[in-house]
């Protein structure tokens, strides 16, 4: 999309100017969509990953690391890619929309959520691991069943060791939601890419948009990083 | 087998284990049937969209130049941003508090920014601002963003394992005569680099990972990139994403290997000071990273007896 004032040069003298005719807050707003609905979907499907990965069946515990280890290892540009060319051009999956838009938006969320769904496994897992097993042992010996240990002992303390790491993830998600510009979901990098082919601001550009992530990641980390100080288990 | 969240099974928990066991597997079956019929029905498994990868042009015209595209980009990026992020690491641990500023700014900020916008930015920087070749310009642009994401995480990682290592390291250099610079480079710095071997590597992955973004969004002739120029040519876009993934998969299945080989050997060896910086510390420091679960101890891949 041309900036309406391409054709004036003299209008550049204004320094802000070239955000005019663009709508970078919408496309962050579509960052956050994205984040947002990518992240509970991945914390739904990794927390069964994860219960699978720890659960006492050596098949689902195969499976969960199978799946893990396998989606880990592709590029998120290529899941991404293949929500799209494949399972939507060849496979005629439309996740319920006829709308171009929506079903690219549907299918970035869909790659977003198989692939953090492997991290928020792996962060999960390892915050179960972190719970020294004196403690389920202790349990059981005074008398706790398999639910009590779970409910008083064993999750209270893995969930406070797992907020650390699962800031991590939904930081890396945010700015992973920039892939989806691959697939044409009108977001903050899609934007930029535009913005900065047709206006003559470059590192204008690259500050705005830099300055919206750091905006939306600083905030996260910096949070989320004192919870899970605060309420870190003291050992 | 026991772990903390329960004890070793009895007869009841084992009847109960198989049950699930056998409930999982026809889940299993059923979901890898429906994927066959899936792919039957659209006419995805016909040997000709096979075909092509069975005889050498596919491989030597498209999958590897573009392989050989992506590690070259994913070396390069290493190259340089190991020794950029060396300095902004040891800048960290500096006793001046505004070098310690400046370069926590710069590093901080660097790890907020995804490595498509510095991309899409360096592309645009040198198509304007310098006179590198339109042929070059995807390669120029993909290594300089890699490089100044990676740069910003080997940074922590150079720190941290400066950080790793025994206090009387620096004690005895200082108390042998030695200034704050020859401890860091005679003592310090080649043990850290020792110490963050398995990390580096594992940063590793992430950069191959990374490097498809480029293809897709800048025009740069990876793996990926090349995927799309062969399903052109031999209309077949399923097998050919499968191909690729699996050479991703394998590359950095290599890669995690090694890294967990090379954590493995250090903890073993008796020269270092035992400071190793694995890819479990790894996954703290850049959460992109691929964790070496793969037959590590730590990780507990596939019957590596650690119980959860």
């Amino acid at each position: 999309m041309p900036s309406p004032y391409v054709t004036h040069p003299e209008a550049r003298e204004i320094v802000f100017d070239f955000l005019e005719g663009y709508d970078v807050l919408g496309a962050f707003w579509m960052t956050v969509k994205l984040t947002a609905l990518s992240a509970v979907g991945s914390l739904i499907w990794g927390t069964l990953l994860a219960a699978m990965r720890v659960s006492p069946v050596p098949l689902m515990r195969g499976f969960g690391t199978a799946y893990v280890n396998i989606v880990r290892n592709i590029p998120l540009t290529v899941i991404i890619l293949f929500s799209s060319l494949g399972l939507a051009d060849i496979f005629g999956v439309t996740l319920g929309t006829d709308d171009f838009k929506a079903q690219g938006f549907r299918l970035a969320v869909l790659g977003f959520v198989a692939y953090t769904a492997a991290f928020v496994c792996e962060a999960l897992r390892s915050g179960i691991n972190t719970v020294p097993v004196g403690q389920a042992e202790a349990a059981r010996a005074i008398g706790l069943g398999f639910s009590q240990t779970l409910r008083l002992i064993v999750l209270p303390q893995a969930f406070r060791s797992v907020i650390g790491p699962l800031a991590n993830v939904l930081i890396a998600l945010t700015k992973n939601t920039t892939v989806a510009a691959a697939i044409g979901v009108a977001e903050a990098a899609a934007l930029m890419k535009t913005m900065i082919e047709n206006e003559a601001q470059t590192l204008l550009i690259g500050a705005v948009f830099a300055f919206g992530f750091v905006v939306l990641t600083l905030p996260t980390g910096l949070i989320l990083g004192w919870l899970s100080k605060r309420l870190a288990v003291k050992r | 087998m026991s772990s903390v969240l329960y004890d070793t099974p009895g007869p009841r928990a084992k009847r109960r284990n198989v049950v699930l066991s056998v409930v999982f597997f026809v889940l299993l079956v059923l979901l890898l049937w429906w994927i066959y019929r899936t792919m039957d029905d659209k006419n995805q498994l016909t040997s000709a969209l096979w075909k092509p990868f069975t005889e050498s042009e596919a491989w030597t015209t498209y999958l590897l130049p573009g392989l050989a595209n992506t590690l070259k980009a994913a070396a390069l990026a290493m190259v340089i941003g190991l020794p950029l992020g060396a300095v902004f690491g040891i800048a960290r641990l500096s006793d001046h508090r505004w070098v310690r500023a400046v370069s926590g700014t710069v590093v901080e900020f660097f790890r907020a920014i995804p490595v498509l916008l510095l991309m899409l930015f360096a592309n645009e920087f040198y198509s304007r601002s310098t006179n590198v070749g339109s042929a070059d310009r995807p390669l120029y642009a993909v290594v300089t963003g890699l490089v100044l994401y990676n740069a910003a995480v080997l940074a922590e990682v150079v720190r941290a394992g400066i950080l790793s290592l025994p206090k009387g390291q620096t004690e005895a250099a200082y108390a042998i005569g030695l200034r704050k610079g020859q401890t860091m480079s005679s003592i310090l710095l080649p043990q850290a680099v020792t110490a963050m071997l398995p990390a580096i590597v594992s940063q590793l992955v992430v950069i191959v990972k990374d490097t498809a973004l480029g293809g897709v969004m800048i025009g740069f002739t990876e793996l990926l990139n090349a995927r799309g120029t062969l399903a052109a040519n031999y209309a077949n876009v399923i097998p050919s994403f499968i191909v690729v993934a699996a050479m991703y998969i394998v590359l950095n299945f290599i890669l995690t290997s090694f890294a967990s080989w090379l954590e493995r050997y250090l903890r073993r060896s008796k020269r270092s000071t035992g400071a190793v910086l694995g890819a479990e510390d790894m996954e703290e420091l850049n959460p992109a990273a691929v964790g070496g679960t793969f037959g590590t101890g730590a990780g507990g891949g596939f019957g590596s007896g650690t119980g959860v």
